[in-house]
């Protein structure tokens, strides 16, 4: 039977803080302005970096070249993806601005690649809306009527930089569980614990593994496990955070299921947070069958039986 | 056992103020003001180091994948060897182990070291808490993964309730004689005590901040030490990593530490790790952690670690001070924080602590831990050549 996969979107929008130098190139394109850097060897560079690549200094000298400039090499992109400068078949090119001596890559809006050369001359299209980043420059576009010219490098000067930018990051893939917890999943849509037993070291894991973590040994016996079990440990989360999916206060425990030989981190319910215990027999509360999936989350929580706690020495070595 | 190890030694340090946001510096910045100013300490300048390694924890902590690959030519490392090492929380003491290595190993005479964290440019817990396919979803960032293990030491140890407020307060005060420290501020028991539960049993006051921050080594061979005026020589390094989940692991005194502290100190002719060493930077973001290492680190009996800190052994001034620079629970720049144990360790045998120098420090540990307590990296520096 084939394994049980998922789809995943990790997204953030994480924070950049520019620093000095890169900060002065987008305060340069927020205004309309290419800033390069001239570094201590003589070169024009697009985006001026960070630090001299000879003397690993700070860039400080700062200059402004032009917005037109020769591809110096390309490539066609037919099927852009998202996030891509344009939504259309382009060019990504290097384009080399007069003033410069070094290319800087962006895209080149063209229908086809028989519009591109190297040699060919092209212009910025600025963006209409422009913030201090380098999507400021929403893309090239040819320029036949520009000829190469010797362009004066004018000193760029202060102006109020750019610190930070917002970089939206997302990323999806596609989680495959493994044979085992593919059966230990596809188990609890039928509402049974399903665990394995280790062949070398007779311990028994849910979720299974595959393999044990201990011998490496591979493991394939099955083993239902009971419904009830003992909270070896626990904290209270009175924290909430980003993408948190339970709303705090709640406990997160570890249960050492009946007959398992490690414990599953699940949560504790029916009971005050405060008075949940080390070595407090819990039982699983499944949700409506109607709602149930190949999930963990098929159990609601677990709530305490009326049993006795469990004697400390029964699950300290499992602490 | 056999061993044909060159001597390395620790000749420049360097680290950032750190802050809870950096926002004046990129990351390259950042690294290269503790460069700067580990190579100015080190009287070097980049052109006379043979390779750089650089360490930071994982990648979703600010969405860059492979940061070295951009920051390969502010980081100097252009024409050199350049090798990233990633072991979690521990990657700044692993970092410096690998350096160690190039080093004593006989491959370069002159290694510069660096580990970094921007925690502002992201969100950490949110990193450590993406939901899994299937799986229940009660993660709650790193102290939602420690408190039930801190609680398990607590029950185990018979432990009373206020050992991790001694911490905390020690180590926030502490940190008021380290300029570079994030938090800065004089705690006292029932400050610690009175603050927010977060992550029951560990308080707000007893987790480590969230910081911007980076920490660079300049390591040499017994050759590049001598022109130093104050090495700090290598006495010894052990790593050692675990599985996250074995069963009836040990997650209070886990094995993978105790066989890298006794392979450490064998290294280093320790007997008796209390007389032997006179300072110690260990890994502890939270608070109780210090109980719990220092029994893993031999400074205590099995779980009496807590008796030892309750007693003030721990403070500046005690038998075995611990986190004189304020630690990890005083400036957390997560990738850097174990660089920093290791760095701080060799400041002190060099006499280099300024304020929270620990007199006459003569051997020092650093340590540091990672993953869900699955690596371990600690080394023994000393301001005398190692005899063993």
């Amino acid at each position: 039977m084939a394994t049980l996969q998922s789809p995943v979107r990790v997204a953030f929008d994480y924070t950049r803080s520019t620093g000095p130098v890169v900060g002065r190139f987008f305060a340069g394109l927020r205004d309309g302005v290419v800033v390069a850097g001239r570094t201590s060897d003589g070169a024009i560079v697009v985006p001026p970096p960070e630090f001299d690549p000879v003397t690993l200094e700070p860039t400080t000298d700062f200059v402004e070249v032009a917005d037109v400039g020769t591809v110096t090499s390309w490539t066609w992109v037919p099927e852009p993806v998202e996030g891509q400068p344009l939504d259309r078949p382009f060019a990504f090119a290097l384009v080399t601005l007069d003033g410069a001596t070094a290319p800087l890559l962006h895209a080149l809006d063209v229908a086809s690649p028989d519009e591109v050369s190297t040699g060919m001359r092209v212009r910025i299209r600025w963006a209409a809306e422009r913030t201090g980043a380098i999507t400021d420059i929403a893309c090239f576009e040819p320029a036949p009527e520009s000829e190469p010219a010797e362009v004066t490098l004018a000193p760029a000067g202060a102006v109020d930089p750019v610190t930070g930018i917002v970089v939206p990051v997302e990323l999806d893939y596609v989680y495959a569980a493994s044979e085992s917890e593919s059966a230990f999943f596809r188990g609890l849509a039928e509402g049974k614990l399903i665990g394995q037993r280790c062949p070398s070291c007779g311990k028994v894991y849910i979720p299974p593994r595959n393999a044990c973590p201990s011998d490496g040994s591979p493991t394939q016996e099955e083993i239902e496990l009971s419904e009830t079990g003992t909270v070896t440990t626990f904290c209270i989360v009175n924290v909430p955070f980003l993408g948190q999916k339970i709303a705090p206060p709640y406990v997160s425990a570890y249960i050492l299921l009946d007959g398992a030989d490690i414990a599953l981190l699940h949560l504790i319910l029916d009971i005050p947070a405060e008075e949940v215990r080390m070595g407090m027999r819990v039982k699983a509360v499944w949700k409506p069958r109607e709602e149930w999936g190949t999930s963990v989350e098929n159990i609601s929580h677990f709530a305490p039986t009326d049993e006795p706690d469990a004697d400390f020495d029964t699950y300290q070595h499992h602490l | 056992m056999a061993h044909h190890k060159q001597l390395a030694a620790v000749v420049g340090m360097g680290q950032t103020h750190h802050r809870a946001k950096r926002e004046d510096v990129s990351m390259a910045g950042m690294c290269r003001e503790a460069i700067d100013r580990a190579l100015a300490d080190a009287d070097m300048s980049m052109a006379d180091i043979d390779a750089v390694v650089v360490g930071k924890a994982p990648d979703l902590f600010e969405g860059v994948m492979m940061p070295e690959l951009f920051l390969a030519e502010s980081l100097g490392a252009a024409g050199k060897p350049l090798i990233r090492v990633h072991t979690a929380g521990s990657v700044g003491g692993s970092t410096a182990i690998v350096a160690s290595t190039l080093v004593s190993s006989g491959v370069h005479e002159r290694v510069l070291t660096v580990a970094f964290e921007k925690q502002s440019e992201s969100n950490a817990m949110w990193a450590l808490s993406v939901p899994v396919p299937f799986t229940m979803p009660v993660h709650a960032g790193a102290g939602g993964y420690f408190a039930p293990h801190v609680r398990s030491y607590i029950r185990k140890a018979e432990a009373p309730n206020h050992i991790g407020a001694i911490v905390a307060a020690k180590d926030r005060t502490n940190a008021l004689k380290n300029p570079y420290a994030h938090l800065r501020e004089a705690k006292t028991v029932d400050d610690v005590l009175a603050s927010q539960m977060l992550w029951d049993p560990i308080r707000y006051d007893e987790t480590c901040p969230s910081s911007d921050g980076a920490c660079a080594l300049v390591i040499g061979s017994e050759d590049v030490a001598k022109a130093s005026p104050n090495p700090a020589w290598i006495h010894g390094t052990a790593m050692r990593s675990e599985a996250t989940s074995a069963a009836e692991r040990n997650q209070v005194n886990p094995q993978a530490q105790r066989d890298a502290v006794a392979y450490l100190y064998r290294q280093a002719g320790i007997t008796s790790p209390i007389d032997d060493i006179d300072v110690a930077e260990v890994y502890v973001p939270f608070s109780w952690f210090e109980p719990m290492w220092v029994e893993a680190l031999g400074f205590a009996e099995e779980l009496n670690g807590w008796r030892l800190t309750e007693a003030g052994e721990t403070n500046i001034g005690g038998k075995i001070p611990v986190n004189p620079s304020g630690g990890v629970m005083s400036s957390n720049p997560i990738g850097a924080s174990g660089m920093l144990r290791f760095g701080e360790a060799a400041l002190q045998v060099r006499g280099a602590a300024g304020e929270h120098q620990i007199d006459g420090a003569k051997r020092a540990l650093g340590h540091a831990y990672g993953g869900g307590s699955q690596f371990f990296a600690l080394w023994v520096v000393g301001s005398q050549k190692p005899t063993s």
